[in-house]
This record gives structure tokens, sequence and C-alpha cells, in this order.
């Protein structure tokens, strides 16, 4: 799915963006546990968390995940943005709770990680 | 890039310190990835790393953390002073997990730290004895084929 599409699919705020709008990305992972998203996840996925804090960053930034979405409109702090910013992450809020972001995405075409 | 020698280095990780939790663990990747290792390969490396950091950051009051690079394999070596490992059978099954509330707020303490490392290894082996501390040692294999 085109980051654009994801974008649009979750009214989300873009805080950092790092990519382009018709750059893809194949799957999703949807967690506030890190060792989740670690022990799941591929590259090239999106991870939609709940947790808006600069660990959520690095563990995508180590997972090789270059996007993040965090939900029910919650805004990260200062260095969080930072570490987006130092790591190339691009970086999304989206006023929607985790279940009806990932229901929205699902709907758009978009599947989770392959086990 | 062939790698000749043997590359190696250490970091020192404090317990507690959650605003710096995973920097040692990104420089080491950052490492793999300009000697030109596989993606996939530095991306099991970097999330067994990671995963060894975190648990001595939130279990212990200090550790260090080796890399040991050869023309073979990554060797990662996570040694820390923390309180030990009582029962390593059940430590490694995945969801058990002794982690206070704190912790959890922040993401970790789901059980599948040791789960996870042992996942991206080639190799794994665990040293525990309660009151003095746990070593971890993961070996990740190269296969020599290039990004």
């Amino acid at each position: 799915m085109k980051l654009e599409r994801i974008i649009h699919s979750l009214d989300a705020v873009v805080i950092t963006k790092f990519m382009s709008d018709g750059d893809e990305i194949e799957w999703a992972c949807a967690t506030d546990l890190m060792s989740e998203v670690l022990y799941y996840s591929k590259d090239s996925s999106v991870l939609i968390t709940g947790l808006t804090k600069q660990q959520a960053i690095r563990t995508a930034d180590i997972a090789d995940i270059r996007v993040v979405v965090f939900t029910r409109g919650k805004e990260p702090d200062t260095p969080t943005i930072e570490l987006a910013n130092e790591k190339r992450i691009t970086l999304l809020i989206t006023p929607y709770s985790m279940f009806t972001a990932c229901g929205r995405l699902y709907e758009a075409g978009l599947r989770c990680c392959p086990e | 890039m062939h790698i000749k020698d043997t590359i190696e280095g250490s970091f020192h990780i404090v317990g507690g310190d959650f605003s710096r939790a995973g920097e040692a663990s990104t420089e080491i990747k950052s490492i793999l990835q300009s000697l030109g290792f596989n993606k996939e390969i530095v991306r099991r490396a970097a999330i067994a790393t990671f995963e060894a950091e975190m648990n001595i950051i939130i279990y212990t009051t200090a550790g260090i953390l080796r890399y040991e690079i050869t023309p073979e394999r990554i060797k990662i070596i996570a040694q820390d002073m923390g309180p030990g490992i009582e029962d390593i059978e059940l430590a490694m099954q995945e969801g058990y997990s002794t982690a206070p509330d704190w912790v959890r707020e922040m993401g970790w303490g789901s059980g599948m730290g040791l789960p996870n490392m042992k996942k991206n290894s080639d190799e794994f082996r665990i040293d525990s004895v309660v009151g003095e501390g746990t070593t971890v040692e993961m070996v990740i294999y190269l296969d020599n084929t290039k990004d």
C-alpha cells in the first residue's frame, strides 16, 4: 500500500516524513509491546502503536520499519520527534483508536505481517 | 567488503537508563551495515542485540555488551551484574516475565526477550548465577552474501 493511502485512510497528521507518497508499505504490525514488534514484524511494515515514546521509534529503527503511526491523537514529546528525525522514520498521528485504525487499513487492503 | 581480521568492541550499559536504551544496539547495527552484510543478517543481529541490551537496562544495575565480528560470524555477548535467573527454562518460555509494571508501561516486559534472542541466533547460550549475574552469548553465521 502506498504511504499516501495510509495517511489518507487514517486521516493522519504527518509529524516527520522521509518517504515519498508513492513508496510502498507491504505489511502492518499493531501492538504496544516492543518485543512483539521485534518478534513478529517484517521490514517494509508500518508500526501502529499507542506507545508514544522514544522506545517505539528505537524499536522501529532496529527492525527496519520506516513508518510509525501513533493512535488516539496522542502527541509525542520532543525527544521522540527528534529521534524520528535522526533515524529518518516517518511519523504519523491518527485520531483513531488502535482498533479503528487497524480496521481502516485492513479495509483499504493492508494485511498483518505474516508469522 | 571482506573482513580479514576480527573486529571487536564493547559498550557499558547502565541499568534503568531508558533515555539511552538501544543506543549501543543501534551503533552495532550501523557497524554491521557499514561492513556491507546481508540486510536480513544485520536485522537479526540488531534485534538479538537490542533485546539483550534491554534486559540489562530493565533487570540489572549494569552490564557490558560486547561484539566480535570475524569472516565467519557475528558474536554478541551480554554480561550483567544483575540478580540472575532462578529458572532459565521458565524464563525461556514465551510470555513468561518478571518485569514490574513500570517496565510494561514502557512497552517492554512481555516475556518475549529471551525467546527472541534465541530465534534470531544460530547459536544461543545463557549462563546465570542467582545473586551474581547472567551472561548471554549469541552467534549469527555470515553466509558471505552481501547486498
